[in-house]
């Protein structure tokens, strides 16, 4: 499989991306600059976490507007694969990839921590498709605006549509927190028009080893891998 | 010509900072203060006579990047000399 990570000034997240897709397919994926036009054919682009631009304007406002955003935009016309993770999924809301918007965390805390997502029924996409429906991933995030709001029509039209793909989940009735930033119905990703573009706050390329607490985030990307290869 | 943009979360949009503001406000005494909305403002200098000319382009800028319609309202004027 030949995978992409795109890299902005202030990205820090793509090396720990690398090598979680290098420990899965075997292959170094390529290192796409912000700056490039021109990027190869690939089967999965990924948009890692950082801060991008100094989180500067808005979080991925100014990283949306790069000129990598042009061809990652032709790659998902040509029906692409693109997975954005934390400033990813910030990037790809910025660049109107994805609908609403990714507002301050409700207690104001950046959150750094372990958190429970669940598998949601939604639509075929090559990222949870081989997952079974209401499978929980352990998966941490760490972010500070990655509260996911949407206009009611909006959210309407993702749950109709079935692209809300995890949500955070409690392990027991007497969790309090264990939505991290306060999102909209707990949303942690959701899904393009197509299924072909994810978008999630939580990093799964800081879960691929026991030394790092666990190994869902492994499960959750070769199970991508898997998938789109096919 | 100096134009400032002003932007403000929409009606209904979660503002905790504002929230925060307000609750540090009501400690320091200032009980009658019942809401506090946060905004930003950009100023921006266009060399550009026209004010119409102007206030488009200020209005295109908003739309394109500086601000996030989703979320954000904004209010475009030019500052006298």
């Amino acid at each position: 499989m030949r995978s992409g990570v795109v890299i902005f000034p202030g990205s820090n997240c793509d090396r720990d991306m690398i090598v979680a897709l290098r420990k899965i397919t075997g292959k170094t994926p390529i290192k796409i600059w912000h700056k490039e036009y021109d990027i190869p054919n690939l089967d999965l682009i990924v948009i890692p976490g950082g801060f991008t631009f100094g989180d500067y304007l808005r979080c991925g406002a100014l990283a949306a507007r790069s000129p990598v955003i042009t061809s990652i935009k032709n790659h998902i016309s040509r029906g692409g694969t693109v997975l954005g993770v934390c400033n990813g999924f910030q990037i790809l809301i910025e660049a109107k990839i994805l609908p609403g918007s990714l507002i301050r965390n409700k207690k104001l805390l950046f959150t750094c921590r372990e958190t429970t997502l669940e598998v949601q029924n939604c639509m075929k996409n090559p990222f949870l498709s081989g997952l079974k429906i209401g499978e929980c991933l352990k998966i941490p995030v760490a972010h500070n605006e990655g509260n996911y709001f949407a206009p009611e029509d909006s959210l309407k039209q993702l749950k109709e549509e079935g692209r809300i793909a995890l949500k955070y989940i409690k392990q027991n009735d007497n969790e309090k927190n264990y939505n991290p930033n306060g999102s909209t119905e707990d949303i942690a990703g959701i899904l393009s028009n197509n299924g072909k573009v994810l978008g999630m706050m939580p990093h799964p390329e800081r879960a691929i080893n026991y030394l790092q607490g666990g190994t869902d985030g492994l499960k959750f990307l070769t199970n991508c891998v898997e998938q789109i290869i096919g | 010509m100096k134009v400032v943009v002003n932007v403000s979360l929409k009606e209904g949009v979660l503002d905790p900072e504002g929230q925060a503001i307000k609750s540090s406000l009501n400690n320091l005494g200032f009980e009658h203060c019942s809401d506090v909305r946060t905004g930003k403002q950009i100023i921006l200098n266009l060399d550009k006579n026209s004010k119409t000319e102007v206030l488009k382009q200020a209005k295109k800028m908003c739309e394109e990047l500086l601000v996030n319609t989703v979320i954000e309202n904004y209010e475009i004027n030019i500052l006298k000399d």
